[in-house]
């Protein structure tokens, strides 16, 4: 394969790759998930107050559950909206 | 012993010492059912995310504590209910994680772990990166029986 400077693609080739996604619970260790800290539980949450699936923030299927039960405790809890906008 | 965790939002409308005295009353109502209380948080008042009962904030409660067996819990949420200073409670089991979790978050040992674990990943890149191999060791040595690589080394220099 000729890596030339002067050979110039319409598209570019590296966009296929991207950042491997992986579960920061799993990674890092984190076995409990508190859901009376907001400023966590707001990365797994939209603008509007919904909670991400898992094919976008990349967690496990048992830390997904758990996030899920803590951000609904925390709605119960008025710590965290039912329905929002602009919530980030 | 089993370990729950209670989280209660009074109505800040009421007077301080009406606050305090509802927050006690619940906290002996805990030890007389044969609880022992591992920590009360009063958490103050705070902005609810939605108005509960047409109020913008509360003061948030939190009260952990163990018993042997949960057979006062019916009663005990009963009271909760029926108060009508309380906006809202809610109670969690908690499992060995979240006990763990509670304690060091007590201990200090939460936020500030993640700055320690940063801390050490950084000095063991710069560890790796400047290895340097074991210098001979340097200071005054009286002509010592000298190991003869040393006079070798002197001697082509």
């Amino acid at each position: 394969m000729a890596s030339r400077d002067d050979i110039k693609f319409l598209s570019n080739p590296n966009i296929g790759s991207q950042r491997k996604k992986y579960c920061r619970f799993k990674k890092y260790g984190i076995k409990h998930i508190d859901y009376r800290d907001p400023d966590f539980l707001l990365q797994f949450i939209n603008e509007q107050g919904k909670i991400l699936p898992r094919r976008i923030t990349g967690t496990s299927l048992k830390y997904q559950k758990k996030i899920a039960v803590a951000v609904k405790r925390a709605r119960h809890l008025a710590i965290l909206p039912y329905v929002a906008d602009l919530l980030k | 012993m089993i370990q729950y965790e209670v989280t209660f939002i009074v109505d800040p409308v009421l007077s301080g010492d009406e606050i305090k005295q509802t927050a006690k009353t619940y906290e002996d109502l805990l030890k007389d059912s044969g609880c022992t209380i591992v920590n009360n948080d009063a958490q103050g008042l705070k902005q609810l995310a939605y108005p509960i009962k047409k109020r913008t904030s509360g003061i948030y409660y939190v009260i952990e504590y163990s018993t042997p067996n949960g057979v006062f819990l019916p009663k005990f949420e009963l009271a909760l209910k029926r108060d009508e200073r309380i906006l809202r409670f809610l109670t969690v089991r908690l499992d060995k994680y979240g006990v763990k979790f509670n304690a060091d978050k007590r201990a200090g040992l939460i936020g500030k772990k993640r700055e320690k674990a940063k801390e050490e990943v950084k000095e063991e890149v710069k560890k790796s990166n400047t290895y340097k191999a074991p210098a001979p060791t340097p200071k005054k040595e009286t002509p010592a029986p000298a190991p003869a690589p040393v006079a070798a080394k002197s001697e082509e220099e």
